[in-house]
Order: C-alpha cells, then structure tokens, then sequence
C-alpha cells in the first residue's frame, strides 16, 4: 500500500519539478529578448532609472508582479526605497508567457520563490487593481 | 619640421582610423527656454506629425491614432489593427507632401497581416484622413516573415525633397539572418514611391532575389530618421546593443555594417565582433558610449531658436532628455542636454510654427517655449 501511494505521487513531483525547470528556460529566453535591454542581464537595471529585479521588495507582492508585465506599469513605483517615474509598456506576451517570465525573475541571480506561476494564475489577474 | 609634419599626420590618421574624438555631453548652466505640457495624459505617444492647420496626429504604441486639435483629442477611426508586443506598435507618421491637397497620410506599425507564420513584422500603410476616420487604407509594404520575436520594429517615415518615401524596419531580432541579406526584410531602410511603387533607380532592382524596396541595409534598429533642411539627405539614427547607437547620412545601396562591425557590446557584455571596421561598410557620422537609446529626431532650421540654428535634435529614451548636437562639417562638436529629467523622450518634431515638440512616454505632449 504505501509502496503503491509512492509511485502515485513520485511522477507529479517529478512533473513539477521539470515544469519549472521547462518554464525556465522558456522565461529566459523571453527575458533576452523583451527585458534584457532596460533590465539587463544581471537585473540590475538602471541606477535610478529602470528598478532592479534582483532582491527587489517589488516581487514580494508576486500578483503586482505579474500585473506588471501583463499590464504594463506607469511610474512612480518605489523599488527598494528609491523612487522609480517611467513607463513599462505591456509586451503583448501570452499568459502562458508571462508566467515563464515571472518563473524566470522570481528564480534568477539569486531570488527564489515557492510559488510557481501557471497560465491559469495569470490568466486570473484582471486588468483593475483589486 | 617636415618629421614633426608627418608625425603629426599620421596621429591624425590614427585618429580617424579610431573613429571619433569624445564629446562629453553639457548641461547648461542657465536654461533660456520653458516645457508647456500642450497634449497631457498619453501612454506611450511614439510618433508626432504637425498638420498646417497647427493641429497634431499623434500614435499611441498600443494603436491608437490621435487628432490633436484646439485642445481636444479626437480618436481616428479605421486604423488597422496593431499587433501589439515587444517593442511594436503603431509607430511612424508622416504627411504627404501635398498633404493640403489630398489629405493623405502614411503611418507604421507591427502587423500579422500578409504572412502565414504566427506573429508579426512591421507594415507602412497609406490613408485618406477625412472626418475623423481613415478612408482608402492601403497597405503599401509588408515586411516578411512574421515571427513572435518583440525587438527592432524599427520605424519612422519621411519624404525627400524629390518625394520618396523612405521607411525603416530593424532586424527583428535576428542580426545574423536578417541585415546582411537583401534577399530578406529587417535591418533595412527601404525607399517607395508615395503610392508605394517601386523606385525604377532604386540600388538593388536588378539584383536577383533582393527586395527591392531596399535603399540601406546592415541596420539594427533605426528609430529616428529626419530630412537634412538644407542638404537634403536623409539622416537616420539607430540603438546600438551595449554601446554603439549610431547617426548614420543614408545613401543608396550603402552597407552600414550590422553586425559585422559594430561598436557596441552585447547586453551581457560579451564581444559580438571584433571589428569596428570593414572594407565595404559605412562608418557611423557619429556613435554614442553608452547607449542613449535614440528615439526621435530633428533638424532645428527657421526655428524659434536662433541659438540652435542648423543643430540635431535627438531624444534619449534611457536617459530621460532631448540632445541637441552641434555639427561642423560632418562631425558631432557640441552636444546638450535639454529639457533634462523631462522623462523616456520617444519622438521629436520642429512644427511649421517653429517650436520643438516632444513626445514623452507617461506624460504627454511637451512644447519647448524660448524664454523673452
């Protein structure tokens, strides 16, 4: 019997695992190609011009996050205490392509998340702020 | 004497062989001008075009086309639908010589249309704009294939004083396929006629497999392009990687070199090339370290600013002002900030009334006022 619930739960695990990994690697090339020339490569941004994505206080609330990048974002927006007044237009990006971004950001240069972000989550995620 | 002479020469040449001599940007210490916020609460206003009546069409990025006119903004009906992502959108605009006449615009943007791959390239169309709507839209070129990649749409549009019509579109994200091969769209500045046929004398209508549209090619992303007032050429500028934005004089048939020589770096800060120089590809007439990210672009010329004669006005979206560029001979001497901290400048036009007008992303429509 419990030999039995193992092999039930062993593959969604493993599913899990390898479908963040998978969205990854799709996140990151999504990056290099929408993100990368105002955020850079290390997401460092721009000393008080584009906010960090590094250790960002900003991707603690994961749903202002995903809004974001669905939406766009109009400035000011304070990141790590400093004070942030432009514009980020939406990308046009799929649902499914912004949770491979958000997955990407929440898990690189040194951020980690729990959550894992999936199409039906950023579907969710309406236009008006709630 | 004559070994000091030739020394001499060849440091020079070193020099030019070098590229250019550094000119740090200014910040004046006094400002002689104020900004009047003319068109507020635009999103990303990406284009400005003065009609003579001293109204203004004005594009959103997310395809929106604005009649800006005594105050008022009036949403044009009929636009194409845009196909919004990455950096495209609705984005050139420019008027018909013989505008009064015919009423007659043209105007870019990212498109599916015309292609049976899934996303999208960037498409230049003609109108009729008449009662706040466009009629006869017609697409005059579709650059191919789509692809779902969000960079390098390019694009602006401007007429020379023979009434051609020139366009740009940017590699698309794919500089090692695209700017190199005239038998492909992307990383070109194409010339039509103002009907959208194709010049008899373009550079490449006789070469097997080349579009034909083509008039420039090896670019990366021109996003500003101008008509010289008193030359007549037609000036571009475009974003460089890391490093390398470049104003380039477009002549027919001319490599200006992407990405085989550039003197930029890529994003991560990795090499793309070696070579800033090639036989056979154009030198830039000036290039920016670091990147400004060039958007917008003018000629200051019978203007309200008498200080500013014959000077180039460009807007830096990443550093959030408008350079203005003094040019002798050919070369960048002088460049200023203006209207410093103003926000991401996306385009700048001198209207027939005189005045710069600048389109700020998040804010508006700014109009730069001399002082006394």
């Amino acid at each position: 019997m419990k030999i039995s619930l193992l092999f039930f739960f062993l593959p969604t695990i493993a599913f899990a695992q390898q479908s963040l990994g998978d969205s990854y690697e799709r996140g990151k090339l999504l990056y290099d190609d929408f993100c990368v020339r105002c955020h850079l490569s290390n997401g460092l941004g721009e000393s008080g011009l584009v906010p960090p994505l590094v250790n960002a206080d900003f991707l603690e609330d994961i749903k202002a996050t995903v809004h974001s990048i669905k939406y766009g974002i109009y400035g000011p927006i304070i990141v790590n205490g400093v004070e942030y007044n432009g514009a980020m237009s939406p990308m046009g990006l799929d649902d499914d392509e912004v949770a491979d971004v958000t997955n990407f950001i929440l898990n690189s240069w040194g951020n980690t998340s729990d959550v894992m972000i999936d199409e039906q989550y950023v579907k969710k995620v309406s236009k008006v702020k709630l | 004497m004559k070994t000091k002479c030739l020394f001499f020469i060849s440091l020079l040449q070193v020099f030019v062989a070098c590229g250019q001599t550094d000119v740090n940007i200014s910040v004046p210490d006094q400002v002689n001008y104020s900004l009047e916020l003319v068109v507020p609460n635009l999103e990303i206003p990406w284009g400005i075009a003065y009609l003579p009546d001293n109204s203004l069409l004005i594009t959103e990025k997310q395809g929106e086309l604005i009649h800006f006119k005594n105050g008022k903004k009036t949403s044009i009906q009929n636009v194409p639908d845009t196909y919004v992502r990455g950096q495209g959108g609705l984005m050139g605009i420019a008027t018909h010589p013989d505008f009064v006449e015919n009423n007659i615009i043209y105007f870019t943007q990212s498109s599916t249309v015309e292609s049976e791959e899934s996303g999208g390239n960037t498409a230049l169309y003609r109108a009729v704009l008449q009662d706040n709507a466009l009629q006869d839209v017609t697409l005059l070129y579709k650059a191919k294939p789509n692809t779902k990649k969000g960079s390098h749409f390019g694009s602006r549009i401007v007429f020379d004083n023979d009434g051609y019509l020139y366009f740009t579109v940017g590699d698309r994200g794919k500089r090692d396929e695209n700017p190199q091969d005239l038998s492909r769209d992307g990383g070109k500045v194409y010339r039509l006629m103002e009907n959208g046929d194709i010049p008899t004398d373009n550079p490449f209508v006789d070469v097997k497999d080349a579009k034909n549209a083509v008039f420039s090619y090896g670019h990366r992303n021109p996003q500003g392009m101008t008509k010289h007032p008193i030359t007549g050429e037609i000036w571009t500028h475009e974003h460089g990687p890391r490093g390398g934005d470049e104003i380039n004089i477009v002549q027919a048939g001319k490599n200006y070199g992407w990405p085989s020589i550039t003197y930029g770096k890529n994003y991560s800060g990795t090499t793309i090339t070696k070579d800033k120089a090639l036989p056979g590809m154009e030198q830039p007439l000036y290039y920016w370290i670091p990147s400004i990210a060039p958007s917008g672009m003018a000629f200051i010329h019978n203007s309200k600013y008498a200080d500013w004669e014959g000077n180039l006005v460009v807007g830096s979206l990443k550093f959030n002002y408008l350079e203005r560029l003094v040019i002798e001979n050919n070369s960048v001497v002088f460049r200023e900030k203006i209207a410093a901290g103003t926000g991401r400048v996306r385009d700048v036009i001198l209207g027939a009334d005189g005045f710069l007008y600048l389109a700020v992303e998040n804010k508006g429509i700014y109009k730069i006022v001399p002082k006394g």
